[in-house]
């Protein structure tokens, strides 16, 4: 019997195979005949069961703890599974983030979605071709070695008959652990995996036909909106709740400790009621300046020092050094800014918790629920549901948080959907970046030492507090997680002297979390700027200066496709450009090998600056990747545009603001970001290594932006851009203190 | 609750209950039709995100008090504006580019690029990027975008 038809409460499934599965998982909420999945349904990251099953029709669901975030994984992941079990893509239906159903491959970030979970996946189902191969051998009475898979269907490579799949193993489980013995697929055979397989969600999301997280509803379902503090820190003195009385709708003012929420029948119902409640929250005022806040940052207590590197003697060296080099790099902070605001739905039934979302971390989202309403993990259950794209830990958690509060407080299903300023204000923030570098040059121009010095928050990954949980006083965590923002601190390049230390802050001004390429992005604006102001201090080209430098032939044979696809000019920056007009352009290169151990990104920026408006234009980008085996060329495209784009407006546009109680940047027209005017074309090379392992894509080539285009600037205008954004204001200031 | 509304949304007259003539169109559409095409992005007319077609123009439905829309007016989301199995031609050439990642906002571009279209038979890239200029996007797929109106347009 299998596990996977004793969680089903309806009929057919045993019958119906994959489809049926997945709209039990979309469907079902937390019952009797849940309770008793749970319990059966293997979510055992060391089992084939907790990765796959196989319906008696051959269909395969595949149970998969990373989720699509709108990156394209849910179409590269199935890809990986219907190769390596040689069935066609349409026999496939991927299920993820369901803590019921889906083993913890840990939460949909890093850039590990397919090096990492992928490759669980794929090591799954090559056990579960060779159980199934053996299975084969044993009813058709023929060798394994002699047998072959088609169309999940086995058969003797002499020819005869073929049985499938369903017959096989059909509705039973495998019962295996994964078996790292079992080898995967020689990847010069492959047929599915390393092509660019369309999209399989753009259809329905093209047409309306697809549910977003933001469109899901449940039976008996009432709308919540929150109502949020004045101020980051204030707390609630009173609530008029007589303020709302004349809201037809309205179901419930929700007050808990400082967390306030109104629930509403109606969602214009909730929305009038939490614009029109009257409350009154203390005072409250300990943001940093805004205009001192890299001095905040850099007078923050330091808890300790990370040494990420430390190669020589570098303060001996920078004290013989002939000449010595130090600047000091800033990166702002920055919001997610997620299109759709976050939105979750939580139902509450005797003591156990079903919550819809869009978290990329459900099964820690799980903990974080069950913590906050002190009930066992055990009778939590989250769903992944698609959300809007969302680039690291936005607001969707808080959500959620948000959801269970709101439905424990009226006993019955409510749906929390962000209004704009609520994301825009409340979600956690990529944290500010503070850098000092010093280098020393030899008499005969040879870099001799490099230092750096990186304050950023302390903390790691982990889980971000729910807003919910800190502002109603429940059980939450206390402590920092900005993500694992000091990789990429320590350089690629070999110089005889190198230390890299981050001092690691006890606090940071907003909550902090990972926003795409948390950390790397900042330390490799900073590196890969700092390189350039050493090639152009000893003269050299940017690319000879940084081939000279590197002893990494992958690295280097990377370059080497970048200086072909950019037509690189080989010269010192900056170019003169003797009058010209207002206009100057240049272009600027940076280099990164992602964590110092996996992807290859190099991209060259071209700019246009002018001059009189301190506006900078990017018209192109070219950009060399390589991530090893690549699992869906346009896939992989899709994302390094993104990432490309994204970045370029980060880069060029964005900053938080504050004033001392609150963000003040709550929309789109106080916190702007790259509309299509301003989108650069980009020019891509991928480098693929189908015999190689494939490695993470959906942040690397983000990490290289910033740098380029700072160099590129100095390339054309001859001024250094240390302070991210970009805008003209600093462009003009930079120019006049030359 | 006063009078239901009288709307015609994608070819069909449909009657609401509505007890705030204020209500923006938008929730209309999600809440009492369950349509998901136009999404919720900000409420304030800046992203895009809820674009529906009133007679044929695009048009913030977040923004839009329903007490402003007439009963005769042709009120036309992504799903009436074709099907998987009669996809617009817009509609097609999104998928023809794989221009969608995480497909939050592309409801306002292709409901923005149709109307566009509409007026504008031979646009050049430029004239794209500008009529998509008032449409955000997170994660970055204006090229992608753009080509596919350039698909539809016949350019490509």
């Amino acid at each position: 019997m299998s596990d996977i038809i004793a969680i089903a409460t309806r009929r057919d499934v045993l019958k119906g195979g994959g489809a049926l599965i997945v709209s039990f998982a979309l469907a079902s909420r937390f019952s009797p005949a849940f309770a008793q999945a749970s319990l059966t349904k293997s979510v055992a990251t060391d089992e084939v069961d907790g990765f796959l099953a196989i319906g008696a029709d051959g269909k395969v669901t595949v149970f998969s703890g990373k989720v699509d975030l709108g990156t394209g994984v849910r179409t590269a992941l199935t890809q990986i599974v219907a190769e390596e079990l040689d069935v066609p893509l349409d026999k496939v239906t991927l299920i993820q983030g369901d803590t019921a159903l889906t083993p913890d491959q840990g939460p949909t970030y890093g850039s590990l979605s397919i090096q990492n979970g992928g490759m669980q996946l794929r090591q799954a189902s090559a056990t579960a071709r060779k159980h199934l191969l053996e299975l084969a051998s044993q009813k058709l009475g023929v060798a394994a070695s002699d047998l072959m898979v088609e169309n999940g269907a086995i058969k003797p490579k002499s020819g005869g008959s073929a049985v499938g799949y369903g017959r096989l193993i059909g509705g039973k489980t495998f019962a295996l652990k994964l078996d790292k013995d079992a080898k995967p697929k020689d990847p010069t055979t492959f047929s599915i995996v390393g092509k660019s397989v369309a999209r399989l969600d753009i259809p329905d999301k093209v047409t309306g036909r697809f549910t977003y997280m933001q469109d899901m509803r449940v039976d008996g379902m009432l709308h919540g909106r929150v109502v949020r503090p004045w101020a980051l820190g204030a707390s609630l003195e009173s609530v008029d709740e007589n303020s709302v009385k004349d809201i037809p709708d309205l179901v419930k003012v929700v007050r808990e400790g400082s967390f306030l929420g109104v629930v509403a029948k109606s969602e214009w119902g909730a929305i009038k009621a939490a614009r029109k409640l009257k409350a009154t929250w203390s005072n409250w005022a300990e943001l940093p300046e805004q205009t001192k806040l890299f001095e905040h940052v850099r007078a923050t207590k330091i808890s300790k020092d990370d040494v990420t590197s430390n190669v020589g003697d570098v303060e001996d060296a920078i004290q013989k050094g002939a000449k010595s080099l130090k600047a000091t790099y800033d990166f702002a902070i920055h919001t997610h800014g997620s299109i759709g605001p976050s939105c979750a739905i939580v139902e509450i039934n005797d003591g156990q918790l079903t919550c819809w979302t869009p978290s990329q971390a459900t099964h820690n989202l799980r903990k974080q629920l069950a913590a906050m309403l002190s009930l066992g993990p055990e009778n939590v259950r989250c769903i992944y549901v698609d959300g809007s794209g969302c680039y690291g830990r936005n607001g969707h958690e808080d959500a959620a948080g948000d959801a269970a509060l709101l439905a424990r407080a009226v006993g019955k299903p409510v749906r929390v959907q962000w209004m704009r300023e609520d994301e825009h204000g409340w979600d956690p923030k990529g944290p500010p970046t503070l850098i000092d570098l010093r280098a020393a040059v030899d008499a005969q121009g040879e870099v001799i030492a490099w230092e750096s010095q990186f304050f950023v928050p302390e903390g790691a990954a982990g889980n971000v507090p729910l807003v919910a949980a800190s502002l109603a006083g429940l059980p939450h965590e206390t402590t920092l997680a900005p993500g694992n923002i000091i990789q990429d601190s320590a350089i690629p390049y070999v110089f005889a002297n190198i230390r890299t230390t981050c001092h690691r802050l006890a606090e940071t001004p907003f909550r902090p979390s990972w926003i795409r390429t948390p950390g790397r992005m900042q330390n490799t604006f900073a590196n890969e700027s700092f390189i350039d102001e050493l090639a152009a201090a000893v003269g050299a080209d940017p690319l000879e200066f940084r081939l000279k430098h590197l002893n990494d032939p992958r690295g280097t044979e990377l370059l080497q496709r970048l200086a072909a696809l950019a037509k690189w000019e080989k010269r010192p920056s900056p170019q003169n450009q003797s009058g010209g007009g207002d206009i100057a352009r240049g272009r600027g290169l940076s280099y990164v090998k992602y964590e110092l151990n996996r992807t290859y990104v190099g991209a060259v920026a071209e700019v246009e600056v002018d001059r009189r408006s301190g506006k900078i234009r990017v018209p192109r980008f070219y950009v060399v990747h390589d991530c090893g085996q690549i699992i869906n060329p346009d896939g992989l495209k899709n994302q390094i545009e993104g990432n490309v784009i994204q970045t370029v407006s980060r880069t060029l546009f964005e900053e938080v603001t504050w004033d001392r109680s609150m963000v003040t940047s709550l929309d789109w027209a106080s916190y702007p970001i790259i509309t299509f005017p301003a989108v650069p074309e980009v020019v891509m090379d991928l480098i693929d290594r189908p015999t190689e392992k494939p490695w993470g894509a959906g942040e690397p080539s983000a990490a290289v932006i910033p740098s380029a285009i700072s160099n590129a600037v100095f390339d054309a205008i001859g001024v250094r851009l240390r302070s991210v954004p970009f805008t003209p204001a600093k462009v003009k200031a930079a120019t006049q203190s030359i | 609750m006063t009078d239901p509304v009288r709307l015609n949304v994608n070819g069909r007259p449909v009657k609401v209950a509505v007890d705030d003539p204020n209500m923006p169109l938008l929730y209309v559409l999600r809440d009492s039709l369950r349509l998901h095409g136009p999404r919720f992005g900000c409420g304030l007319g800046q992203c895009g995100a809820c674009t529906v077609h009133v007679d044929g123009k695009a048009v913030r439905s977040c923004v839009l008090p329903l007490s402003m829309v007439r009963p005769k007016e042709k009120i036309v989301t992504l799903e009436g504006l074709g099907s998987l199995a009669k996809p617009h031609p817009l509609q097609k050439a999104f998928i023809d580019e794989q221009a969608v990642q995480c497909g939050y906002c592309i409801n306002g571009m292709i409901m923005q690029g149709a109307a566009f279209l509409t007026n504008n038979t031979n646009p050049s890239e430029a004239d794209i990027r500008q009529a998509l200029a008032g449409n955000l996007c997170r994660c970055g797929t204006h090229l992608r975008i753009v080509r596919a109106v350039m698909r539809a347009a016949g350019r490509i």
